[in-house]
């Protein structure tokens, strides 16, 4: 293990934890970590939520204290691009000049927000949100003088949900335009996204279902000023948001030849089409067993747990990755939590208190719990994830049973 | 600043200075400390931050919000009474100085 190399390009919760993981592991190579934004590796989630208001700090939203990297003996670029993959001579090309040799190389290059294709997408106050500076950038305008602005969201996912509740939070008018039928329809049960969507209207979010944005237009400042709507509604808008997903970062896997869709494509040890290149996080696509095909899942615990997985791989452990993928996400008070994965699931039980915003849908396919969405309700959510991880014999029946209690039955297991 | 001592289940143990406004979490993280996985970056939704508290080094602790008790449910290795969730212990000017916690097995 000594006096091999490891290179790890992109320095975010993937390429930071495995840098972590192959010290904590005991690798004694050299690790290098080339990171093409300006800050040290953070955490993205506050973004949307309390790095917005100030309750996160700046240094809350570092993964790790800068001295931290020195320490381990970790070289950190930050500022720097990898781009440029040889895999014959096994090395990175940085956009500095500087050259990389590894003998492990780990892409861990994530994903960026989807551009809006529409007429006047790229005026001046059309935002997109992914990285610490889009944030400040953002902040900035929410707190623009203590001015009550309109603002309009593209995308009622995750981030257009969380974003959207932050603004309301911070007194702002918020219009919410999706093209699907529900809020977060791709990533949750029926049950839920009515919930959540009904939470966002009570608390004053215009929610404008089955629409889409058909071109963004500028005010005399030159700013954008509206979106023009499919069934022609101009909605107002001092600022947007357009959060409808991302892609993944594929350009230097795609530029050396590796194989990639929709993500870069790996087996269950996250090993690329090349055996000396790992891909994970965001930009990787992986057999997983909970989904029972190939997927890309955007999820800290998805980057932090791959990041272990390739860590041990490089220090001689070959285990392949099945850890039980999991979720959160924080609107206005409601805790939402999503343990499995709920896509596809033929069945829903809901469990809990509805009218008090308390509750689980158990979600089953073919009568196997797959996975369980829970609102406030971390108890549940907690215990599920160790359900499915130890292969739950869980039913529909015991779900819809009075009375019943995921606590009470995780303390007969014990 | 505390002195935190962090007890692996191997017998083990890791004692260090983590100035205040960081959590027992965040201790462990700069420290890189194995054991401490804290998924979620301290806001109470993983679990993976969880410890067993020494009892016998006499710390005062923050009482426990409903949030910790709840997510305290489903941690990887088994609750006990001495179970806290680590971020959701901040170290103040003169709180948790001597703290003493062990590491469960398992945090995922
Ligand atoms: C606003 C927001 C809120 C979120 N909230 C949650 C949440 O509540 N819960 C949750 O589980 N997940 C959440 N996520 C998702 C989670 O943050 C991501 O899944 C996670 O960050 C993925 O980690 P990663 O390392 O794969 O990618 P990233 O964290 O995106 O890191 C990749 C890094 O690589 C850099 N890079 C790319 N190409 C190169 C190159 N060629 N050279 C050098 N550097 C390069 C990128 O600039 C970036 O810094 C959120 C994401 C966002 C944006
Ligand atoms: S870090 Fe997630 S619960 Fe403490």
């Amino acid at each position: 293990m000594a006096g091999r190399s490891v290179v790890i390009i992109g320095a975010g919760q993937a390429g930071s934890d495995t840098a972590a993981a192959l010290r904590a592991q005991g690798f004694t190579g050299s690790i290098t970590l080339v990171g093409d934004e300006r800050h040290p590796p953070y955490q993205r989630p506050p973004l949307s939520k309390g790095y917005l208001t100030g309750a996160t700090l700046r240094e809350d939203l570092l993964l790790r204290p800068e001295t931290f990297y020195p320490a381990q003996d970790i070289e950190l670029l930050c500022g720097d691009e990898a781009v440029g993959l040889d895999r014959e001579i096994r090395s990175v090309t940085l956009r500095s000049g500087r050259e990389l040799r590894y003998d492990t190389l780990v892409l861990a290059t994530g994903a960026r927000p989807r551009r809006l294709p529409v007429p006047g997408a790229d005026l001046p106050g059309v935002l997109t949100l992914r990285g610490a500076d889009d944030s400040d950038t953002l902040r900035a305008r929410l707190a623009d003088g203590g001015r009550t602005l309109d603002l309009a969201v593209v995308g009622a996912g995750f981030i257009g949900l969380e974003l959207a509740a932050t603004a309301r939070k911070l007194g702002h008018r918020v219009t919410v335009v999706e093209a699907l039928p529900r809020a977060l329809q791709r990533a949750l049960s029926p049950e839920m996204s009515a919930h959540l969507s009904t939470e966002h209207q009570r608390r004053g979010v215009r929610l404008l279902l089955r629409r889409e944005v058909t071109e963004l237009l500028a005010g005399a400042t030159g700013e954008v000023r509206a979106l023009r709507l499919n069934d022609g509604e101009l909605v107002p808008a001092d600022l947007v948001v357009v959060g409808i997903g991302v892609l993944p970062n594929v350009d230097l896997a795609v530029g050396a030849g590796l194989a990639v869709g929709d993500g870069i494509l790996v087996d269950e040890h996250l090993r690329t089409s090349d055996p000396d290149i790992h891909a994970i996080g965001d930009c990787a696509r992986f057999p997983s067993p909970h989904a029972g095909r190939p997927v890309r899942l955007e999820s800290v615990q998805n980057a932090t747990d791959q990041a272990r997985t390739v860590a041990a791989a490089v220090c001689g452990a070959g285990e392949p990755y099945t850890a039980v993928p999991w979720f959160w996400s924080e609107q206005y008070e409601l805790r939402l939590q999503i343990a499995g994965l709920t896509a596809g699931h033929d069945q829903a039980v809901v469990a809990g208190d509805v009218e008090q915003g308390r509750f689980s849908v158990f979600c089953f396919r073919e009568g196997r719990l797959t996975g369980v969405e829970s609102l406030n309700r971390a108890a549940d959510h907690g215990i599920s994830r160790r359900l499915l991880a130890a292969g739950t014999d869980l039913t529909p029946e015991q779900v819809a049973r009075p009375g019943f209690d995921l606590k009470h039955l995780a303390r007969q297991a014990t | 600043m505390a002195k935190i001592t962090y007890k692996h289940p191997d017998g083990t143990e890791t004692v260090v200075d983590v100035p205040a406004p960081n959590t027992v979490m965040r201790g462990a993280k700069i420290n890189n400390i194995v054991g401490i996985e804290a998924q979620c970056g301290g806001s109470a939704q993983c679990g993976t931050c969880h410890v067993y508290v020494d009892e016998t080094c006499g710390v005062a602790l923050p009482e426990m919000h409903e949030d910790e008790d709840e997510v305290l449910y489903g941690t990887a290795s088994p609750r006990r009474d001495s179970s806290r969730l680590s971020c959701q212990l901040r170290i103040t000017d003169d709180a948790l100085d001597g703290l003493v916690v062990h590491l469960p097995e398992r945090q995922s």
